[in-house]
């Protein structure tokens, strides 16, 4: 059986909807009793993949072969019993349960009298791999890291052979990381078949015996770690060079009008999302922000948008184009920060959580950004009546007509649609997060061609996006973030992708790099 | 004196603790069936539609069986109840419909079902007063313990209750027992607090849902004939039970998804709806048509307190199942 493989892939396929294809025709191995990982810029179907190995998704077309036997897997009881457990990045326990209770769920024991059955159970597998699980603790009161070995232990505790971690170190301290990896070690030394999915290449050099890599849904290939490098892999996950035609006008006149300083953010649970940035956005230019997604993107933008509470020190000055004059944002609300006449223009990554209300039509997602102009109590619905038809007709809106509810359009007319009402507010900043994301090759480059218009126009860009072939080509500067960090900010222009791909996933030594852009 | 009071208190608490049982099963499922008024309404029209058919199929009421005069009204009770339980998983994790609004629906739905089939009884009998009454049967579910009478206080308190009023009491700790428990209780409150952990535990969402929520519903429907049989005395007369199934629902909030504690809260929410006409006797109090919703609210108002304390205490185990009102689809993105 040596060479039969732990599973195998045969042409899976998965898509959602019509539009978003997550896999397509995947046929890959994965070697029985080794460390695979699993590697993929954001959106390149890892999950996905491994979501149909673990029962959550069912594939629309393909086989999966485990050892060598051709299995269906409808759900995660099915993968369970073939000895499959996958980790979660978002952890599946009951916060209000034990460790025990949470370990016990969909045991086909009758009562919980047999916990002490199980506890013991767990602490022989602890003792076993090295882990540290305290049987009584309820899950709400765990560190992150302390849910993430519950899990791998309640996978191990019901017989998994096949272990695969989404993304588990994403949330770990580099302490932490080094007891997983330990632990990791021991499992495969017991003869478990182990999945990484991760993109953070010094990790996958670190632990692997192989690398499979998957781009845009499609299976690239596999290498031995010993014989891959950073570069290597880089260049297989984000692939040849794409010729891409987009215009990049000259900066015309280039002002400061954003410095951000200092900023620092954490989440609710106390862990730093953004450390100590600082940089600078000019009008005229398009700033690129790169990075592995949950580096920090999204709290940067809704810190200069007035949404994300920041750390003590932290300052972000806006300096007006007609009086040069600097106002401190930090610490004003949305409306104070509109009410201070600053021209925020904000396409947020949540089209139609943030940005849109799904159930409205165009001209009521219009009014959302002038609903409280005019002097009576009634609304004015004439103006954003005529902007929907202006931003129809101008960036092509398909849509049965102006009152169809926004989320009955695609994708891609969605973003016009948000796009066209944050343009026409004139602003003199203008944010974009993944702008582009699912939309076909003809809407993305509108969108560019409107942000280059922006630009034209003087206002500050700041484009956060994830295709590096297109922030390379777009963008004039591009702020490449890590881990939270800033890792140094690179011109567009001379920069090669290898580079940005290398900063996004390695921090740089002094922390900061700044290359200024050659006026 | 007190033992007079405590019997009414029982008395009014035990439909209450139908329903609030049944609705804790059905909660700790992820299910919030807000249609427990309506489920109430159904399984008290129910039954009484069957005792009223065995009453009527009898030359002689002396020649009826104590045997099917109980279990006849008990099991069509439970059939209606448990159509609407299915009729409420059926929208909600099926079809997985907005549990609030299909909720209220059932609600609106099951008093509207009582009252036009109340009104169909009361025709066929041509009453002159807007009510039907199958008294024969309300005295098998009344019948106590021989011996009660005997006991004084004793008996008074604790053995002058029909059957029905034993069984909500057992239901309840054993639906205590069993969440707290026993494994499938654990899979259950793992299906209510978090579906997608519970999946992939490889536990059946959809099942738990149908279960609990189906018995959940005929537990509530129980309410509702111990409600006609022992507090109305098997008369029907298409108002009464309408608030009961509220209240049960405020219970619910009150005892913290506990069915232990709900036996005492439901006593407790029992005591303050009569204590007011007590205290009316001492003159303590004066209930007229003024003063009498206040003392309505009483019950209400303490929930409402018992919620801000409970918010303030930020104890997890006493909040509710934390997927409470959410549908589950498994390839949710």
């Amino acid at each position: 059986m040596e060479n039969t493989p732990a599973i195998r892939f045969e042409n899976i396929t998965k898509a959602f909807g019509t539009k978003v294809v997550a896999n397509k025709n995947v046929t890959m191995d994965i070697a029985s009793g080794e460390i695979v990982a699993l590697l993929g810029e954001n959106g390149s179907g890892k999950t996905t993949l491994m979501n149909m190995l673990s029962g959550i998704y069912r594939q629309d077309e393909g086989e999966i072969y485990i050892n060598g036997e051709e299995v269906q897997i409808t759900s995660p009881k099915d993968a369970y019993d073939l000895g499959i457990g996958m980790i979660h990045q978002h952890f599946k326990l009951v916060d209000v349960f034990t460790s025990i209770e949470n370990i016990a769920l969909g045991l086909d024991k009758k009562t919980t009298g047999a916990n002490k059955e199980i506890a013991d159970k767990v602490q022989e597998i602890c003792d076993k791999y090295g882990f540290d699980v305290d049987p009584k603790k309820k899950v709400y009161n765990m560190t992150v890291s302390e849910k993430q070995t519950l899990e791998i232990v309640k996978t191990l505790y019901r017989g998994a052979n096949i272990l695969i971690l989404d993304e588990p170190t994403a949330v770990l301290t580099p302490q932490e990381t080094e007891k997983l990896f330990a632990v990791i070690r021991n499992m495969k030394a017991d003869g478990k078949t182990i999945i990484i999915i991760t993109h953070k290449l010094n990790e996958v050099l670190e632990i692997s015996d192989h690398v499979a890599i998957l781009r845009k849904g499609e299976y690239i290939g596999t290498v031995p770690t010993s014989e891959a490098t950073v570069q290597s892999l880089t260049d297989m996950m984000v692939g040849e060079k794409v010729e891409l035609d987009i215009e990049r006008p000259e900066i015309q006149d280039k002002k400061l009008r954003l410095s951000v300083n200092h900023l620092g953010c954490k989440d609710k649970y106390g862990v730093t999302i953004l450390d100590d940035m600082s940089f600078d956005a000019y009008g005229g230019e398009i700033l690129g922000i790169a990075g592995i997604s949950g580096s920090g993107q999204k709290q940067l933008l809704e810190s200069i948008a007035g949404l994300q509470p920041t750390e003590q020190g932290s300052s972000i000055l806006y300096i007006d184009p007609e009086t040069n004059t600097p106002t401190e944002i930090i610490g004003k609300s949305v409306l104070q920060i509109k009410k201070m006449g600053i021209a925020l223009a904000f396409v947020p990554e949540d089209r139609l959580g943030m940005g849109l209300v799904g159930s409205m039509d165009m001209t009521d997602n219009m009014m959302l950004r002038s609903y409280r102009k005019g002097h009576n109590i009634f609304t004015d619905r004439k103006t954003p009546r005529d902007l929907a038809f202006k931003v129809k007709d101008e960036l092509e809106v398909a849509t049965p007509g102006i009152s169809t509810p926004v989320r009955k359009l695609s994708g891609g007319n969605v973003q016009k649609v948000l796009v066209g009402r944050e343009i026409a507010t004139e602003p003199t900043v203008m944010m974009a997060a993944y702008a582009v994301r699912g939309l076909d090759i003809n809407t993305s480059y509108t969108i560019y061609r409107l942000l280059n218009e922006q630009k034209k126009k003087g206002v500050a860009v700041i484009y956060v996006g994830e295709d590096l072939d297109v922030l390379l080509a777009l963008c004039d500067r591009i702020a490449v973030l890590c881990g939270g960090k800033l890792n140094g900010i690179v011109d567009g222009r001379t920069a090669t992708k290898e580079e940005v791909g290398m900063m996004m996933t390695h921090l740089h030594e002094n922390g900061q790099k700044e290359q200024e852009v050659q006026d | 004196m007190f033992a007079a009071f405590f019997h009414r208190a029982v008395l009014q608490a035990i439909s209450l603790l139908f329903g609030c049982t049944g609705e804790i099963v059905t909660e700790k499922s992820g299910n919030l069936n807000l249609g427990i008024p309506g489920i109430m309404y159904v399984g008290g029209i129910s039954g009484v539609i069957g005792a009223f058919l065995y009453e009527n199929s009898l030359p002689d009421k002396s020649e009826a069986s104590w045997f099917l005069a109980i279990f006849i009204p008990l099991l069509c009770c439970l059939a209606g109840s448990l159509i609407m339980g299915l009729i409420y998983c059926f929208l909600t994790t099926t079809l997985r419909a907005n549990q609030n609004v299909t909720g209220l629906a059932l609600t609106t739905f099951g008093v509207g079902l009582g009252k036009y089939f109340g009104g169909v009884l009361i025709k066929l009998v041509n009453a002159d007063v807007p009510s039907v009454t199958v008294s024969m049967t309300s005295n098998y579910y009344k019948a106590t313990f021989p011996f009660a009478d005997d006991l004084g206080w004793f008996g008074e308190m604790f053995l002058s209750y029909g059957f029905l009023t034993y069984v909500a009491i057992i239901i309840a700790f054993v639906a205590g027992i069993y969440l707290k428990r026993t494994r499938s209780g654990l899979n259950l409150r793992a299906v209510g607090e978090n579906p997608a952990t519970a999946d992939a535990a490889g536990i059946s969402v959809t099942k738990y849902k149908y279960l609990a929520t189906c018995i959940g519903s005929m537990i509530a429907g129980l309410g509702g004939l111990f409600y006609v049989m022992n507090n109305a005395s098997g008369v029907w007369s298409n108002n009464g039970l309408d608030n009961i199934g509220w209240l049960a629902i405020a219970l619910v909030i009150f005892t913290a998804w506990k069915p232990n504690f709900a036996i005492v809260g439901a006593l407790l929410f029992g005591g303050l709806s009569i204590a007011p006409y007590y205290l009316s006797l001492y003159d303590i109090v004066d209930i007229n048509l003024r003063t009498k919703p206040f003392f309505d609210m009483l019950p209400y108002i303490v929930t409402v307190i018992v919620l801000i304390i409970n918010s303030m205490r930020k104890k997890r185990e006493n909040q509710p199942p934390e997927a409470l009102g959410l549908s589950y689809f498994r390839e949710d993105r």
